[in-house]
């Protein structure tokens, strides 16, 4: 089962304090949704 | 297509998990065998061949295997493989008709760690079942699973491949998998194997293919499918799960002589990548083989190009139109919209690419005729 | 251990990066141009790490004594911390990472 959040990138404003807004860094993946596998 | 997919699709420095048929030899002849199983193969790898082959896993730290065949438990080192994995830290997860699945061995398969046990059948009764699997399958496959459940094994699986004759059962499929506490597992019949001769009696219509898409969408959460159903993603939104091939990215088939292919599906030489036998073994086929390396560049759309639909499908499954004789940069056999049915008319008959080898048994007469070649 | 239901209320309680964390005991983490693949033998649930640093910090959680820590010995900019710490926290649900009892 796929868990994602996605958040929008953030344009820096030069501001050095400001936080950085990622994608979420992990995702979790079924394996078992894989073609190719028994 | 999302980051993931496309890191999957460059391929992995090793495959997360892959498919090891352990022998040809079966005791069952299922009229759609993928691997065309019955006989043993003479050439087999040992026993000693099979733990260098487990010891190279560990090193790149493959994380389980999926043990099948032919019936790997008729192998008679059977057990000693499987320990031999799951002690050195590689999961092991076996397919089984059931047939050698007594009470003892399902004691035996309840005390060993990281073990999974997935039990074939395709059809909720004997006469659907038998007809594809062969009299008395139906009848084992259930013993296996009630001496799994009195040995408190725990969640078993019970995998079918869908079917024309099946696909009105899938509630039912659900339902004998909710009795046991096991997961249902779905997957997509290919033309592989001995699947090369009765595809066409077997695989579902185009209608039927619709009523499948819907009940995945209705169930798929709680189902495996093997992500074996994204040619279908066509039909509107996406089928859970990764929806992508993972052949000689992700996972890859190793066979009971040593022979590595792309998958299960495609045991030909077109999709043959090397031997585990020669020199550099298992690991440098699956890092620096051409095959594996050309299926890791970026595909080509090729004749599905125009499509809109090519994102969501990706134009289905290589073994699907390898073994129909269609073109692997066009539509699919099953394409859901039509294009791979009109593509199958121009195939002249019995110029398609015929399974690499033979393993099946000799017909001889029985009361129950199946569709063989 | 902690339930993964306790460690979330705990989590609310004191702030993550003060906790001190290990990988759960069956968890294998295997490295990957793109980052690693963290699969966990108990549960059977994969997960993917997308970025190398972060795999950095996994790895280094059980000889720091905090995850604060952690980010200082990885050199973890303070402006990526909360998406890491996002990441982490996303870690501790799947189950692939807990508390560490020895504190």
């Amino acid at each position: 089962m796929q868990e994602q959040e996605t958040l929008e990138n953030e344009s820096r404003e030069g501001d050095e304090q400001a936080e950085l807004v990622e994608e979420l860094l992990i995702e979790e993946i079924s394996i078992d949704g894989m073609c190719g596998v028994y | 297509m999302s980051a993931l997919t496309t890191e999957l699709k460059r391929g992995l420095d090793a495959p997360i998990c892959l498919t090891w048929e352990l022998t040809y030899a079966c005791n069952l002849a299922c009229i759609h065998c993928l691997s065309s199983s019955g006989r043993r193969d003479p050439r087999e790898l040992t026993t000693d061949e099979a733990k260098l082959l487990v010891d190279e896993l560990r090193r790149m730290q493959v994380f389980y295997v999926n043990i099948g065949g032919g019936e790997p438990t008729i192998r008679r080192d059977f057990f000693e493989i499987v320990d031999y994995c799951v002690d050195g830290g590689v999961g092991v997860k076996f397919s089984t008709n059931g047939a050698f699945i007594d009470a003892a061995m399902a004691r035996r398969l309840a005390s060993t760690d990281y073990l999974d046990v997935q039990i074939s059948l395709d059809g909720i009764d004997a006469a659907t079942n038998d007809a594809v699997r062969g009299d008395g399958s139906y009848a084992i496959a259930r013993r296996a699973m009630d001496h799994l459940a009195d040995a408190g094994f725990g969640p078993f699986k019970i995998s079918l491949v869908v079917t024309r004759q099946n696909v009105d059962q899938l509630d039912g499929f659900k339902r004998l998998a909710d009795s046991y506490g096991a997961q249902l597992r779905v997957t997509r019949l290919r033309p592989s194997g001995r699947g090369a001769d009765s595809w066409h009696e077997l695989h579902p219509t185009n209608e039927q293919q619709r009523q499948i898409y819907r009940w995945l969408l209705a169930h798929g959460e709680e189902v495996l499918t093997g992500d074996s159903f994204f040619h279908l993603n066509a039909l509107g939104e996406p089928l859970p799960g990764l929806n992508l091939c993972g052949a000689g990215r992700v996972v890859c088939l190793i066979d009971p002589i040593g022979d590595v292919y792309a998958c299960p599906f495609v045991i030909h030489d077109e999709f043959l990548a090397g031997n585990v036998r020669e020199a550099g073994g298992f690991g440098r086929i699956w890092r620096e083989s051409e095959l594996f390396l050309s299926l890791r560049e970026p595909e080509a759309a090729g004749a599905c190009a125009s499509c809109g639909s090519y994102d969501a499908c990706q134009g289905g499954c290589m073994a699907a139109k390898f073994f129909t004789g269609l073109p692997l940069d066009g539509p699919d056999p099953e394409c859901v919209g039509g294009d791979g049915e009109l593509a199958l008319a121009g195939v002249s008959p019995g110029s398609a690419p015929r399974p690499a080898a033979d393993h099946s048994k000799p017909v001889r007469p029985s009361p129950v005729t199946f569709v063989r070649r | 251990m902690p339930s993964a239901q306790a460690e979330s209320t705990q989590l609310q309680s004191v702030a993550l990066g003060d906790r001190a964390l290990e990988l759960a005991p069956r968890v294998a983490v295997r490295p990957e141009p793109f980052g690693a693949l963290a699969y966990h033998y108990g549960t059977r649930r994969l997960v993917f790490l997308k970025d190398r640093q972060l795999v950095c910090v996994v790895e280094a959680l059980a000889s720091h004594p905090s995850l604060g820590a952690t980010f200082d010995a990885c050199a973890v900019d303070a402006r990526r911390r909360p998406a890491f710490e996002r990441a982490i926290a996303g870690l501790i649900e799947s189950e692939m990472i807990r508390e560490r009892a020895d504190d």
